[in-house]
């Protein structure tokens, strides 16, 4: 009976646990960040396989130089004339974890990512096409300023191109 | 009454004007993805015609440039200035105007010091698949299908060299791709053309009337987001019979100082030209645009 009663007690914690560990990491409602509708986490959100050649990531500098050129990109961003106010609506602490996710998950470098995919991500935010083109100009520019190698930074650009498709909003 | 709506009718317009004009927007394509000017003013390499249309406007904008191409040969001198505007990225109309300069070589070949044959080339390009910059995961490349409209000012010596009529229309398909994983931009176009010398040298001839197709195409290699490297290639038909007509190439080096100026350098071999042989030299080319 009291191993019967302790198993309970043990199972009763562990679930608890697991449904406090299940609250702390949904990832549409992450501490410190704007919260997101709920959306299913898959790896196929990232909207690409990742890059398998490791010379690339290299050339990032990892996840340090990847958190360098993400930073970046959105204190760019953020302050352009033109996308800025694409941007402004929403709040940074999400956008950039999901990006480093994002980019170090397309980069090869081993992360899971925990966003939307690039539709629900981008949806209704009246992404027009030159915005894209836009932010890939500030992305060349923060790689350029951590010193990511012009064609590495096309490598990594090839991937991201496509999701134009889904980024901008029709 | 009438003249204060008409006032209110055209202030309304021009509202509606510069909300339209909000509406479309500049600059949205990455710098050198619109391409430099091409000889018959269409965008492109220097001597092949892409599929791209020139400009940086994207889907929603539009784009447009002015060029002036000099390229200096041992015996002549070849001048074009034109202008094109790109539309949607979809539609890309041009003018060319070009100018074949003898100068003293014109007095040896008997047509006078500084004969020069000069063509109007008005072009029309629609894109009708694909996007060559965005399109990373397909296979296939940008497509567009073209025509140019060309009218040279100089009948009289055409048709007494054998040529068949002083105008003539080229008809295209460009197929473009930029492999962005390789840093390379790869082009190809055929050409149905009955044009000897590109038009300056009239159209048609004792050895061939019809249109006959021909080859041009570009390979270029992005060394920076500034800078390209590249070499080209245009096959030519041989309809004239008083002089060989070969095929042209080039070596080029293409530089944006920013959307809109760049500067394109290439070392051109233009083969025999009217009888006058090796007309190799270098080709200049200033692009201004958005």
């Amino acid at each position: 009976m009291k191993t019967l009663l302790g198993l309970t007690a043990a199972l009763t914690l562990t679930v608890l646990a697991a449904a406090a560990y299940a609250q702390e990491t949904r990832p549409w409602a992450m501490p410190g960040e704007e919260k997101v509708d709920p959306y299913t986490v898959a790896e196929a959100n990232a909207g690409t396989g990742p890059i398998t050649d490791p010379k690339v990531f290299e050339a990032f500098h990892g996840k340090d130089g990847l958190a360098r050129i993400v930073a970046t990109t959105l204190d760019m961003a953020y302050a352009d004339a033109r996308i800025g106010p694409i941007f402004k609506p929403f709040e940074r602490p999400r956008i950039e974890r999901t990006l480093n996710e994002h980019f170090c998950y397309v980069l090869g470098g081993g992360c899971a990512y925990s966003g939307r995919d690039m539709a629900a991500a981008h949806k209704d935010m009246g992404v027009k096409p030159g915005d894209m083109g836009a932010l890939v100009e500030i992305l060349q520019k923060a790689m350029d300023k951590e010193g990511v190698p012009f064609g590495m930074q096309n490598r990594f650009l090839a991937k991201l191109a496509p999701m134009k498709r889904d980024v901008v909003n029709k | 009454m009438i003249k204060i709506m008409a006032g209110a009718a055209l202030a309304l317009g021009l509202t509606a004007g510069a909300a339209g004009a909000q509406n479309l927007e500049t600059g949205g394509k990455l710098l050198l993805t619109g391409g430099v000017s091409s000889i018959e003013g269409s965008g492109g390499g220097g001597l092949a015609t892409w599929a791209t249309t020139t400009g940086y406007g994207s889907e929603e904008g539009v784009g447009g440039n002015a060029h002036a191409t000099f390229v200096s040969l041992p015996d002549f001198e070849f001048r074009t200035y034109g202008v094109a505007v790109g539309l949607f990225d979809r539609v890309e109309l041009s003018y060319a105007r070009q100018e074949f300069d003898t100068g003293s070589t014109g007095g040896k070949l008997g047509l006078g010091d500084g004969f020069t044959f000069s063509q109007d080339v008005v072009g029309l390009k629609v894109v009708v698949l694909g996007d060559a910059v965005y399109d990373q995961d397909r296979w296939y490349p940008q497509v567009a299908v073209g025509a140019q409209y060309k009218m040279n000012d100089q009948g009289a010596i055409i048709g007494a060299v054998g040529g068949r009529d002083d105008q003539g229309v080229d008809y295209y398909v460009a197929a473009t791709k930029l492999l962005l994983d390789r840093s390379l931009v790869v082009s190809g176009a055929v050409r149905l053309t009955r044009a000897n010398q590109t038009g300056l040298l009239g159209f048609g001839g004792p050895n061939e009337d019809g249109y006959s197709p021909q080859f041009e195409g570009s390979v270029a290699w992005l060394a920076g987001r500034r800078l390209a490297f590249g070499a080209e290639y245009r096959s030519k038909p041989e309809n004239l019979g008083f002089a060989k007509e070969d095929d042209w190439a080039d070596v080029f080096v293409a530089y944006a100082f920013n959307k809109n100026l760049s500067v394109t350098a290439a070392y051109v071999d233009l083969g025999d030209i009217a009888t006058v042989k090796d007309q190799r030299g270098v080709y200049i080319s200033l692009q201004a645009g958005f």
